[in-house]
């Protein structure tokens, strides 16, 4: 989107300065993400208001154009390497503060026997772009894992991701122990990845499925009741 | 044996129009046509892409197979197929189609770090893997595409000295062992047969 290079940041209007960083964050710039976030910072501004207004915004039109497939996966990626680089200094902030600038905490793992994780991180960078908060349990998950996370972190969605048709099942082993432990009523699960469709995702009781990233962190949003 | 169409995947190309030769098929009984494998970086564009040419040619033809596994396509396959009177090829994806599906899952048994390449993507790593990834462009984006893997694993169509050390080269880019696997053409073999030899579907 922008070609500057020589923008001196610091000489930006709050404004203008907002506008540059989404900018910068469409363009995978980490260290420009960054400094912006410290100029407002510096300005005053509430972490939760540079959260929402840059970050959360910039990733907004990242998950627009990746879900036209005017952006794809690598700059996607650094999108939100980007926007990484601003959180870093928000997250301690906004934890000290008790900031409710999250839309709630979103547990993800890829399923047990499976270590593909490149959709289940897009879809981690695209939600926390979207303003919840990531709990990423990583790979090769089983059961019990998603349990003590659930447990642990009291979240509002659970996410569960496989590439293989082979480990794909396991999702329903999860939601099943999550029934029967009467979680499931109130804890909605998100279910996605390569070899999945809709008719899966219904059939093991899932709430949502997850065709890609993009449309992953819109379905969130909306779970909990956010909707552009 | 009727007039029969194979709407191939572009990585499967060479792969196909081998075994219609091994089967000993002419172009009068088997026309196969082909869409950019590119199509798997953007997976969502499979199922229109197919409905395309399936539109297109629709009368033209006894029988349909169109030569793709599930490949991400999210379902959107399926339907497609239904409204052309097609079939598609069996399992998810050409690596389960080359190594049977018992086999492939005894790889992933043996190690869930496996990367696959058939020749296809051996002959085009660079192109399709390192930078349909991006990974010329952002090295740096490696360990999050391959920081699980552990070995890539060779699934081999041909008995070919050239591609195996592709093969071999990809690994050592991508910093994984290298295993290779002569797996051959594996279920494709039966499927283009069932599809010249069988009733209308």
């Amino acid at each position: 989107m922008s070609d500057e290079n020589d923008v001196i940041l610091d000489d930006l209007s709050d404004e203008d300065l907002v506008d540059q960083m989404k900018d910068d964050l469409y363009d995978g710039m980490a260290a420009e993400v960054r400094e912006g976030t410290q100029i407002l910072l510096r300005r005053g501004w509430e972490a939760g208001d540079i959260l929402s207004q840059a970050l959360v915004e910039g990733m907004r039109i990242v998950g627009i154009d990746f879900r036209d497939g005017t952006l794809f996966v690598p700059e996607v990626l650094q999108c939100a390497g980007a926007m990484k680089s601003g959180m870093e200094l928000l997250r301690p902030i906004l934890a000290s503060t008790g900031s409710r600038a999250s839309l709630g905490k979103f547990v993800i793992g890829t399923v047990k026997g499976d270590i593909h994780d490149i959709g289940k991180n897009l879809v981690g960078m695209m939600l926390e772009g979207a303003g919840f908060e990531v709990i990423d349990l990583g790979i090769n998950n089983p059961v019990d894992n998603y349990l003590a996370a659930i447990d642990q972190h009291q979240p509002t969605v659970l996410g569960m991701s496989a590439l293989l048709t082979t480990t794909m099942p396991y999702m329903g082993v999860v939601i099943e122990e999550l029934d029967k432990r009467g979680i499931l009523k109130s804890l909605p699960v998100m279910v996605g990845g390569a070899p999945l469709n809709q008719e899966f995702a219904d059939a093991i009781g899932a709430t949502k499925y997850g065709r890609d990233a993009a449309v992953s962190a819109e379905l969130a949003r909306a779970l909990v009741g956010q909707n552009h | 044996m009727g007039r029969c169409l194979v709407l191939a995947c572009g990585a499967l190309a060479q792969e196909v129009l081998a075994v219609k030769a091994a089967l000993g098929l002419s172009d009068a009984e088997m026309t196969v046509q082909c869409l950019p494998a590119e199509l798997h970086n953007r997976p969502a564009a499979i199922a229109p892409r197919v409905a395309d040419v399936l539109a297109a040619r629709r009368g033209e033809f006894d029988r349909v197979l169109v030569a793709y596994g599930e490949c991400g396509t999210g379902g959107a396959l399926d339907p497609v197929l239904a409204q052309y009177d097609a079939t598609r090829l069996p399992h998810a994806h050409c690596y389960a189609l080359f190594a049977g599906a018992e086999r492939f899952e005894a790889i992933i048994a043996e190690n869930i770090g496996s990367f696959f390449v058939t020749d296809f993507l051996a002959r085009h790593f660079d192109r399709l893997v390192w930078q349909g990834l991006g990974l010329d462009r952002h090295p740096h984006l490696l360990p999050v595409y391959f920081g699980h893997y552990r070995r890539l694993v060779h699934l081999a169509q041909s008995d070919d000295a050239d591609l195996r050390a592709r093969a071999e080269a990809a690994a050592q880019k991508l910093g994984l062992a290298f295993v290779h696997l002569p797996v051959g053409h594996g279920d494709l073999t039966a499927a283009l047969a069932t599809v010249t030899e069988g009733d209308r579907v």
